[in-house]
């Protein structure tokens, strides 16, 4: 079962003493902090847990698998997401 | 933006203390690093999905020396951004 956001809204409750509302909120709203600084294209580092950059893809000649069609992919700006070492570590069963 | 500048930021936001603030943050990050160290992917609608790959191990060689070496298997989380997230940076 995949970790969604109603359940780190309801284990944020007794973990941290929250109601239900405070929770949601809280949540909510550190979500949205993270999404207002990538949409700046600043980057968001969280040590221990890793780092999310906005890197900018130059246009490109495409093509679409399915009907063979060849396109132009348009210069955009995209998400991604290094896990941090500590983090990978863990995941592997390392201590750092 | 650091982990203590999002702390500041959610306080200030929230009205709450920095204390408080700090609590949620680690909270939300150790949460979703200890599904993805159980391997459980994580999905939060319009951020993003975080799931763990395995890669195998295999045997290979030290590209200087010709030296063969094995190279151990290893599981690395992979984060898929969510629409509402991609349109926004995007813009």
């Amino acid at each position: 079962m995949a970790l969604t956001k109603e359940k780190l809204i309801s284990r944020m409750q007794t973990q941290v003493g929250l109601n239900k509302q405070e929770s949601r909120t809280a949540v909510e709203r550190v979500l949205d902090l993270m999404k207002e600084t990538l949409a700046r294209g600043d980057d968001l580092l969280i040590s221990g847990f890793g780092k999310f950059s906005v890197r900018q893809k130059n246009a490109r000649r495409g093509r679409n698998p399915q009907t063979r069609e060849n396109l132009i992919l348009r210069a955009r700006k995209v998400v991604v997401f290094k896990t941090s070492g500590v983090l990978r570590n863990r995941i592997n069963g390392l201590r750092d | 933006m650091n982990k203590s500048q999002l702390i500041e930021a959610l306080a200030k936001a929230e009205n709450i203390t920095l204390k408080k603030a700090e609590m949620v943050v680690n909270a939300l990050f150790e949460n979703m690093a200890e599904a993805l160290v159980q391997q459980e992917r994580i999905e939060i609608r319009g951020f993003g999905s975080f799931k763990v790959k395995e890669y195998s191990g295999y045997k290979g060689r030290n590209p200087k020396t010709g030296e063969l070496i094995k190279v151990d298997g290893k599981r690395l989380p992979f984060f898929k951004v969510g629409k509402e997230m991609r349109d926004r940076v995007d813009r």
